[in-house]
């Protein structure tokens, strides 16, 4: 199959997938057992008058028939219009969420460059020198905190190094009503994101581990490499120049799909730091009850996860181009 | 475990049932014999054992009314004692009551919910794996669309959408993972019906229906079973996470809930970490005895790992 082709079935069959996505989040919240327009006004102590009630239902296109109700959100959606958030009033739903972007982006990016150096460079020494105290240590650590809630590491990581040692902050993306600029903004900024990036860390890198060793290890078994060791390549060679350029390929889309927790694989780390994140406004959303920002962060994770298999599915296919076959 | 001696008396006539039970008798001990070499599997088994005990025996071990705030008259916040070995929460309730009782709710949740998941999970996988052609790719791009919608914050938002109790709950985390489940499964079919006596078995005109339950579910089901257990240390991972984020079921004390009383009171940054450390201790402890159960399965399965 040619390149081209493959390109095109791969972003054909994304685009679908994208219209699976939205349908489900249109009639994720539409299942509600109630009114929505009760649910939206509930809880905030506002009694709307029966005119008001009325705007706000003609507002979401609830006075229209399914159909044509979902038409509207598509078109809405497509051109990023979610509406207006209910906890913060006056601000669309749209420009909160890029406030609180940058924060999860910062954090979840540093950890995920950390898990993939650290648990590859860990899987490569551990498939090279299996049963070896590195290898049978990573392997009990993997399992370890691969067992652990990520939240209550938080909290152990907040109660040792913040409550106890005084080392760092307990929360907060910096310091408040700091006036700190340039580089001094940066350490207090790094300050503080510095435990929830080792907890998001220390939870992820088990993975990488265990899929890089045992990829190795796979490579390792395959014909060729005995081929070049009968041809005398020194074994360290063997290994970085043979063995583990091909075993890093399965790992492409693992890292891949990595990008794509950075809503949810902190949402509880953020919770426990306090870190101004999509985690945490999912989070308000959710006690708040604000259903159309729940919508925007939901589909967002959604699509985020869906990029990244693409962009990991295009890459796959560049590299090796043996897979365009399958 | 069973023996030759158990078997049914030879010499009279056996029914075709007790052959399949004898055989399948055997099987189990072949089975049990290989698994007892795995030291992993037998500590994860350990804990699993103490751990049911505990929470099939937990009125035994302390009142249900230590549970109740308005009822116990502990010190508040006391750091672990001989009286209060696990210290005590910031009502005065005995931090190990809340243990001992949450183990209950927090294991039933994480059972029932790798039970939902592999009942949607195997269907699907069988029924894709077996049928092939169209069925396969409809249902196979069906399990990728799900694959895709992140599980933590879909089970959040349903959850937020539908309310807060232990059936949503479970059916919650039992729905978002069953798609890992149907891709296993399937593949597993997927060599099982190729395999000759099941081709045997159609030509001798065996229909979908006998051949489905008789000959390749019991193919299968060492490979659901073993995904079962690894399911389960998911969802009692996923259950902590959302009870700890507030969505948990608000009449029940579960390991995840008792964390977010104690993270809503402050306990870090007051130093309680008798109030965080034991239950999440626990949950550590049941999860990571599920996925070393749960991998000395799939090491027996699956012979291609048993090398490592």
């Amino acid at each position: 199959m040619g390149e081209w082709r493959y390109v095109g079935r791969k972003l054909l069959q994304a685009g679908v997938t994208l219209l699976f996505i939205i349908s489900v989040n249109f009639f994720l919240f539409r299942i509600m057992p109630s009114d929505p327009v009760r649910l939206l006004t509930r809880q905030r102590g506002v009694q709307l008058s029966p005119e008001a009630q009325a705007a706000l239902t003609h507002d979401l296109g609830l006075d229209r028939s399914l159909p044509s109700q979902f038409v509207k959100y598509l078109a809405d959606t497509l051109r990023l219009d979610f509406g207006d958030s209910f906890i913060y009033p006056g601000q669309s739903v749209v420009s909160v969420f890029a406030r609180f972007l940058w924060p999860t982006v910062l954090l979840v990016g540093t950890a995920t460059v950390l898990m993939i150096v650290i648990g590859l460079y860990l899987g490569i020494r551990g498939g090279w020198k299996r049963g070896r105290p590195l290898d049978v240590g990573s392997m009990g650590f993997s399992l370890l905190f691969y067992s652990m809630p990520d939240f209550w590491l938080a909290m152990i990581l907040l109660i040792v190094f913040s409550t106890a040692l005084g080392w760092f902050p307990s929360g907060g993306f910096e310091s408040p009503s700091s006036d700190l600029s340039g580089f001094s903004r940066v350490l207090d900024i790094a300050n503080h994101m510095f435990l929830p990036v080792l907890t998001l860390t220390l939870g992820y890198i088990g993975e990488y581990f265990l899929l890089m060793r045992s990829s190795l290890l796979d490579v390792l078994g395959e014909d060729y490499i005995t081929t070049v060791r009968a041809k005398g390549v020194r074994e360290d060679r063997v290994l970085w120049r043979h063995a583990v350029r091909n075993a890093l390929l399965p790992t492409i889309s693992v890292i891949a799909l990595s990008f794509g927790l950075v809503l949810g694989g902190a949402i509880t780390i953020e919770l426990v730091f306090s870190y101004p994140g999509l985690g945490l406004l999912l989070l308000q959303a959710v006690d708040s009850q604000d259903f159309l920002l729940m919508q925007a962060l939901f589909l967002f994770a959604s699509v985020a996860v869906l990029a990244s298999n693409l962009v990991a599915d295009l890459v796959y296919s560049w590299i090796d181009p043996r897979v365009r076959e399958a | 475990m069973a023996n030759h001696t158990t078997g049914v008396p030879t010499g009279t006539k056996r029914s075709s049932r007790s052959v399949v039970w004898e055989r399948r008798r055997q099987a189990a001990s072949r089975f049990w014999a290989t698994y007892r070499r795995s030291g992993m599997g037998l500590a994860g088994l350990a804990i699993l054992v103490a751990f049911a005990l505990m929470a099939l025996l937990a009125p035994l071990l302390v009142s249900r009314e230590a549970l109740d705030v308005t009822r116990v008259d502990g010190p508040i916040l006391a750091s672990p004692s001989w009286e209060y070995p696990m210290g005590t929460d910031e009502s005065g309730r005995s931090v190990f009551a809340l243990v001992v009782w949450g183990a209950r709710v927090s294991l039933a949740i994480g059972l029932l919910a790798a039970v939902v998941s592999m009942v949607v999970g195997a269907t699907v996988g069988i029924v894709s794996g077996y049928r092939g052609g169209r069925w396969d790719a409809a249902l196979m791009r069906f399990t990728d669309w799900f694959l895709v919608l992140p599980s933590l914050p879909l089970a959040i938002t349903l959850a937020a959408i539908l309310g807060q109790s232990m059936f949503i709950i479970v059916m919650v985390i039992g729905l978002t993972f069953w798609p890992w489940t149907a891709r296993i499964v399937r593949s597993q079919t997927l060599s099982v019906r190729e395999r000759p006596y099941v081709e045997r078995a159609r030509g001798l005109g065996a229909s979908d229906r006998q051949l489905i339950p008789r000959h390749v579910l019991p193919n299968v089901f060492p490979v659901i079973f073993a995904q079962t257990i690894l399911s389960i240390a998911a969802a009692i991972l996923a259950e902590s996470a959302l009870s700890f984020i507030g969505l948990g079921d608000p009449l029940r004390v579960s390991w995840g809930g008792t964390l977010e009383l104690a993270f809503d009171a402050g306990a870090p940054t007051i130093g309680a970490w008798w109030w965080i450390g034991f239950p999440g201790a626990c949950i550590v402890l049941v999860v990571l005895a599920f996925t070393m159960c749960g991998n000395a399965l799939e090491e027996i399965l699956n012979p291609r790992l048993r090398q490592r």
